[in-house]
């Protein structure tokens, strides 16, 4: 069961019924539930779609785009049914905060899937969880078989003329099925592999129909949003990023764990306050901000709010909120090397500056890490990377460029400490391929 | 003639009659059918497409997108050890190199009993808890090497106490066929 832990400079919105048993639906009404989802049933979608607008709720998957914005892209008209997605097939390294969401509050999951139904004027909706996560599987599907139990969810919820649906939906291994179009791939029984934008999810999306996607994080945040007031969870955060944010800690923090702050809650305090510092009393190298495909942060550069505009002006990315943390005794090259190894199992195939640019930093990287690099090589991968970014049909590639770039732009000497067949200092792990 | 349990037949038939699309329950009903019959044989990558209504070929076109979805039998217990930036710097590799040594197998190797086979996976969502790992679908968090010996004779047991009470009223169901 994975830990919860608590730090006082915690503002719990999203966590508030965390560890209360909030799974079982009577508990979840008890503590305030479903109460915003019929608050939205009577005030209608205009109001519903204002009210996230001005709460400044941005998307909590990683790219940050404003939901209440989103929401107003899907047509009022359609031909065709509108559907919503909520993206739980958490997969980017270093993030774990959906998962605590499905396993301690699903019920938020399910209210959020409805209100977002209400204001896109949609019938069905889909929850679809990575299929490692099958024990909050289970836990969502019990969880949506208890609100139809109740009337919530049918033809008819809380006793209206209205319908909605909802379908839990099990993946089977695919960090790339996060990308939104590649998960509507998978939805409709086909390989994961993204589509070309435009059109947009808004305008063609799951079935070819207008489709709202959000991230879990998002989908859970927005009863609570309808309940503390659009102006109220607003004032929370800082400017255009409303509210709180599920920041995990992990790598060499003394108490790693998901922890919900302010947005542009300072980062170097996140660390060594929130999470104790390094462990052991050891000394902090770098910092990957927002989950694997974020660049880099060193020492110097951790002095910023945590919200999508300060990190990104900082030259990396709020993303996913999951916070990597790195001593001094790591191996920047192996880290680069692990990351990118990552990208390079999970690319889909189907760009090719992506299926081939992660194969070769890959090769890159493990020869330079083994020992064998030549100075030229720190260019090539460099290279390499730039050549990748924007080149690609989703965000993947660039989530592979991104951190590469960073590690040999910030690590330079590094990555020249492993040449002319120097050992690396730290390193025992990763495994000399022969390339 | 079916592969699957009455069980899982009707799990299929309630799935595909809630969707828009038959082909929606394509995906999970593979995972779910792995996890019933341990892999996706010949025999149920043709009983899948026809319960859909595509060809065998659409079916392992997708099937082998998927990371979960394997073709040839695992261990009755799959150990699934992640070794991630953030397991890696916690130690993930030391557990999985442990693994390796108990078991005296590699990567997606089986024991010669079949009890168990061992897995090297990306990142399984549980960073904030690591070093991780899964086995089947249950996850073991915060571990170490040290961890590991008291992990794996805890499924021996398991799976000794499965055998003593299949003996006395078989379970009719073979997780690695």
């Amino acid at each position: 069961m994975p830990r919860l832990v608590s730090h006082p400079d915690e503002v719990k919105i999203v966590t508030r019924r965390f560890g209360q048993g909030a799974a079982n639906i009577d508990r979840y009404i008890e503590l305030g539930g479903y109460t915003s989802a019929k608050k939205c049933l009577e005030q209608g979608p205009e109001w519903i779609i204002d009210e996230m607008k001005a709460s400044s709720l941005r998307g909590r998957g990683g790219a940050g785009f404003p939901t209440g914005l989103k929401w107003s892209f899907v047509p009022k008209q359609s031909a065709k049914p509108k559907y919503v997605l909520v993206n739980g097939d958490e997969s980017e390294p270093g993030t774990c905060k959906d998962h605590l969401i499905f396993l301690h509050d699903p019920h938020s999951v399910i209210e959020g899937t409805i209100i977002a139904g209400l204001a896109i004027g949609s019938k069905l909706g889909f929850i679809y969880l990575r299929g490692e996560y099958r024990y909050l599987i289970e836990i969502m599907e019990k969880a949506v078989a208890d609100a139809y139990a109740k009337g919530y969810l049918g033809k008819n919820i809380f006793g209206s003329d209205t319908e909605f649906q909802v379908i839990v939906q099990s993946g089977a291994g695919a960090y790339e099925v996060g990308e939104e179009s590649a998960l509507m791939e998978s939805l409709e029984g086909k390989r994961g592999v993204p589509r070309i934008k435009p059109p947009f999810p808004a305008v063609v999306g799951l079935y070819g129909g207008p489709t709202v996607i959000n991230n879990a994080e998002t989908i859970a945040t927005v009863p609570h949003v309808i309940e503390m007031g659009a102006a109220a969870y607003a004032a929370v955060g800082s400017p255009r990023n409303g509210g709180t944010r599920l920041f995990g800690l992990s790598g060499h923090i003394a108490n790693p764990g998901v922890y919900e702050l302010p947005m542009g809650y300072n980062l170097k305090k996140m660390i060594y306050e929130v999470g104790g510092g390094i462990r052991g009393g050891r000394k902090l190298k770098a910092v990957v901000p927002g989950g694997s495909s974020t660049p880099v942060l060193l020492p110097e550069e951790i002095d910023i709010g945590m919200d999508f505009d300060q990190v990104g002006k900082a030259g990396s990315m709020l993303g996913s909120g999951g916070v990597v943390v790195l001593d001094d005794q790591t191996c920047i090259v192996e880290f680069a090397l692990r990351t990118i190894s990552f990208y390079q199992h999970e690319s889909c195939g189907w760009c090719i500056p992506c299926r081939e640019g992660t194969d070769w930093l890959k090769k890159s990287l493990t020869r330079f890490h083994a020992g064998f690099g030549v100075a030229k090589d720190i260019d090539n991968i460099q290279y390499l990377a730039e050549n990748m970014m924007g080149r690609t049909f989703c965000p993947l590639g660039d989530a592979a460029a991104m951190p590469t770039l960073g590690f040999v732009k910030k690590f330079r000497k590094e990555f020249e400490d492993h040449l002319n067949g120097n050992p690396c200092p730290f390193a025992k792990h990763v495994e000399v391929a022969v390339v | 003639m079916t592969l699957f349990s009455p069980q899982l037949a009707a799990r299929f038939d309630a799935l595909v009659a809630r969707y828009p699309l038959r082909r929606s329950a394509l995906v999970p009903m593979l995972l779910y059918a792995q996890d019933e019959i341990g892999y996706l044989s010949d025999a149920v990558i043709a009983e899948v497409a026809e319960r859909i209504g595509i060809t065998e070929l659409d079916v392992r076109n997708v099937a082998t997108y998927y990371s979960m979805l394997r073709f040839k039998p695992a261990g009755k217990y799959n150990i699934q050890v992640c070794t991630n930036i953030s397991c890696m710097l916690r130690g993930g590799y030391e557990v999985y190199e442990r693994f390796q040594d108990e078991l005296g197998i590699g990567h997606k190797g089986v024991t010669a009993d079949g009890l168990f086979s061992l897995e090297e996976v990306e990142c399984i969502g549980a960073c904030c808890w690591a070093p991780a790992i899964q086995v089947n679908y249950d996850f073991h968090d915060e571990l170490s090497a040290a961890s590991v010996p008291g992990i794996l004779a805890g499924y021996r047991d398991k799976a000794a106490a499965n055998d003593a009470s299949s003996n006395a009223k078989p379970e009719g169901k073979a997780p690695h066929a």
